[in-house]
């Protein structure tokens, strides 16, 4: 459902992403690992189509469309969803009214009319339990004077409310404890589906416990150094980054 | 002559169903003014000597003044001996003659905010026969109004009908020699509201000059004056959300407010007359002044505004805090957009012990806008206790507009607490893409997030304003960013 295909990416002249080739199949999670600085938040980025990073070469197809013709919110309308790595405030916009206006924004690219309230309250009620949020999160300001682990939440509540037909994970475990990370964990299991594909980017193992990927990626200085399966997320723990890091040429060999 | 007639005959205004009076022989004076155009206006309104006193006094005092020069607005110097001082009420033929020769943008947009269309043509100045409905709803209020004993009537008929109250009360929250315009409007004020709840009396619904359409074309020098008596409750809304079109450029009202003890006077204000073109052609100049007095203790003055329209706004809603524990409130989103300017703020004067004040200050610009918070929180050195808390957020969208706060504070006494907060921010870029990602568009994202910026103020309007209000800023909005 979602190709990339020799992927380079710029970001004030500076070659981030350096040749990135990935598929990612209906029904599949994959994980992309990588220190800090070896461009998984662009590659997040890039997808969802926010501004600031040039794409000099190659394509990402999503279900065959070119997503990089696409408006950031069209991409959103077509069922791609990014749970952000720092949840953006909007003061004075209550969390329930924010979600009601995706809802319908994206019900309105289909050609549906917009959501029936008491249905929309119930699928918000039924998604609420699923990441254990409180019912006053509704009411507040989206993200504005959440805790770190609250924004994170509502990260996890929206992608449920909006069940995208893929979705990436940008660091969604960084300043989560461990029942925090449970509950974002569940959160996204409970969303697999056979339909829906998920990339999780994250730079420790520990969130892989709990959300397990099919394919596990190690992203370094640009490159997918190298892929597998689950294990490879517990091989990394062991002997962390330092291995590509130290030696790209090889890291690279053994990508292909 | 019934209320009612008199509404009706101002309304449809037209000559010869109603037969124009004939002892007016001009409908309008010649462009000028001296005390004759004044004794004019005078005469034609029928006004008591004191009164055409008054005027003339204002006349003689602002002839020794000059107009202001310290507001963060420009513009080329008004020649106020080429307005014409008196116009007769509107007749058929004077304005366009049906809604098909409006300007088709102005009609988009009050379909847009869907306003009916009797009340489309009204408001854009068409020579309507005669709304029927409309004044049946104004007639059905006001008989509700007079059992409770509430007066609400236009100023000329406060004049003819409740002489001692306007006498009593007229300039006494804004003398004649307040300032420039203050003074203009009192010598030659044409018409306007007059409001006056008896002691104990909740006024049981929103009073809004929109119910009384006859006092929509009271045009360029308007004055209003509400009075709260003894524990009294009086909710007033001026202004609509539609774009209202007027030929007079300068408009300089003067709106008086009186509260006694434990008396609550809430004063909404939506204003959107024409901003001019979008190379900053045309375009009203609003220079208002707008003040309450809190006379009495346990007395509250609250201003709300919703500032849209014109070239220039000039106005700094205020409260006179006189009384034990009284408070004043301002609450103003103020938006500029293309060559719009706005310095607008509030003057919170505490005399009394234990007042209380609040400012909540929205500055949103766009285009080329410049848009300025100007407030004064004084404290006297009577007023023990006093508490004040001024909060002044400013919007920036685009690179060519500007914001700008002058907080000025004189504490005159060591036991105040006076605090302000200041913010200027853009629409983050982070913001718009947080939008967008979840799928709402662009322009949806804008409105989102400046009607968050506006929801503090918002929510101190009356309901249905409140959702209109939010409705115009998106269409204000429209096309300012991209």
């Amino acid at each position: 459902m979602l190709e990339i295909r020799n992927l380079h990416v710029t970001v004030e002249d500076r070659e981030i992403l350096k040749g990135i080739d990935l598929t990612i199949r209906p029904g599949e999670v994959h994980a992309i690992m990588g220190p800090n600085g070896s461009g998984k938040s662009t590659l997040a980025n890039v997808i969802a189509g926010r501004e600031g990073y040039t794409v000099t070469q190659g394509e990402i197809r999503f279900d065959g469309k070119n997503l990089l013709e696409l408006e950031p919110d069209v991409r959103a309308c077509e069922g791609l969803f990014l749970a952000f790595q720092y949840p953006v405030e909007i003061p004075g916009v209550a969390n329930l009214y924010f979600l009601k206006a995706a809802v319908n924004a994206v019900r309105k690219y289909r050609g549906e009319p917009p959501v029936d309230a008491m249905d929309f309250w119930d699928l918000v009620h039924e998604r609420m339990e699923l990441v254990k949020m409180d019912e006053s999160m509704l009411k507040r300001s989206v993200n504005e004077g959440f805790s770190g682990g609250e924004k994170k939440r509502n990260e996890v509540f929206q992608m449920a409310v909006l069940q995208p037909r893929f979705a990436v994970l940008d660091e969604t475990d960084s300043g989560l404890d461990i029942d925090a990370l449970k509950v974002v964990a569940d959160g996204v299991n409970a969303l697999r589906s056979p339909e829906r594909g998920f990339l999780v980017i994250t730079h420790y193992q520990r969130l892989l416990d709990y959300i397990v990927p099919d394919h596990v990626h190690v992203l370094v200085n640009g490159r997918i150094a190298r892929s597998g399966g689950k294990d490879l997320a517990l091989e990394l723990e062991e002997q962390g980054y330092a291995l590509y890091n130290e030696e790209p040429g090889r890291a690279r060999r053994a990508a292909v | 002559m019934t209320d009612s007639t008199q509404t009706l005959e101002r309304l449809a205004a037209s000559d010869y169903k109603y037969g124009f009076v004939t002892d007016i022989e001009q409908d309008t004076v010649p462009p000028g003014l001296n005390e004759d155009v004044i004794r004019l206006i005078s005469a034609k309104k029928q006004e008591p000597d004191w009164l055409l006193e008054w005027r003339l006094q204002a006349y003689r005092h602002w002839l020794a003044m000059k107009q202001p020069e310290w507001a963060r607005v420009h513009y080329p110097p008004i020649d106020y001996q080429a307005i014409s001082y008196y116009a007769a009420p509107k007749q058929k033929g004077d304005g366009p003659k049906s809604l098909d020769e409006i300007d088709p943008e102005l009609r988009r947009t009050y379909e847009k905010l869907g306003i009916p269309l009797a009340e489309q043509a009204i408001l854009a100045g068409v020579a309507v026969d005669a709304v029927f409905d409309s004044v049946s709803v104004a007639t059905s209020y006001k008989s509700k109004l007079a059992e409770k004993g509430i007066i609400f009537c236009s100023f000329s008929e406060a004049v003819r009908e409740h002489p001692d109250l306007v006498r009593q009360y007229l300039g006494s929250v804004v003398p004649y020699r307040d300032n420039f315009y203050a003074t203009l409007n009192s010598a030659v004020f044409s018409d306007g509201s007059f409001v006056y709840i008896p002691p104990g009396v909740r006024c049981p619904m929103e009073l809004s000059t929109y119910f009384r359409i006859n006092a929509s074309n009271t045009g360029q020098f308007e004055r209003t004056l509400i009075i709260a008596d003894e524990g009294a409750y009086v909710s007033y809304l001026e202004g609509c959300t539609a774009p209202q079109r007027d030929e007079n450029q300068l408009h300089a009202a003067v709106v008086e407010l009186i509260a006694l003890d434990n008396a609550t006077i809430k004063y909404s204000t939506v204003q959107n007359w024409y901003p001019g073109d979008a190379e900053g052609k045309g375009g009203i100049y609003n220079f208002v002044t707008k003040r309450g007095l809190c006379k009495g203790r346990d007395s509250k003055i609250s201003w709300t505004q919703v500032e849209t329209g014109s070239a220039i706004t000039w106005k700094y809603p205020s409260c006179v805090l006189r009384g034990e524990n009284s408070v004043g409130e301002f609450y103003s989103v103020a938006l500029t957009r293309d060559w719009q300017q706005a310095d607008t703020g509030t003057k919170m004067i505490h005399i009394g012990r234990n007042t209380r004040s609040t400012i909540v200050s929205k500055g949103i610009s766009a285009g080329h806008g410049q848009n300025a918070y100007r407030g004064l929180v004084k404290i006297l050195p009577t007023a023990e206790n006093a508490r004040n808390h001024s909060q002044c957020d400013s919007l920036l969208m685009g690179d060519q507009c500007g914001a700008h706060t002058f907080p000025y504070i004189e504490v005159q006494n060591p036991s105040a607490q006076v605090e302000h907060e200041a913010s200027t921010s853009k629409i983050s870029e982070d913001q718009l893409f947080y939008c967008q990602q979840r799928g709402i568009g662009m322009e949806d994202a804008v409105s989102l997030i400046v009607n968050g910026f506006c929801k503090d103020v918002f929510k101190e309007l009356p309901m249905e304003f409140a959702v209109e209000a939010q409705k115009l800023i998106e269409l204000k909005l429209e096309g300012s960013v991209g």
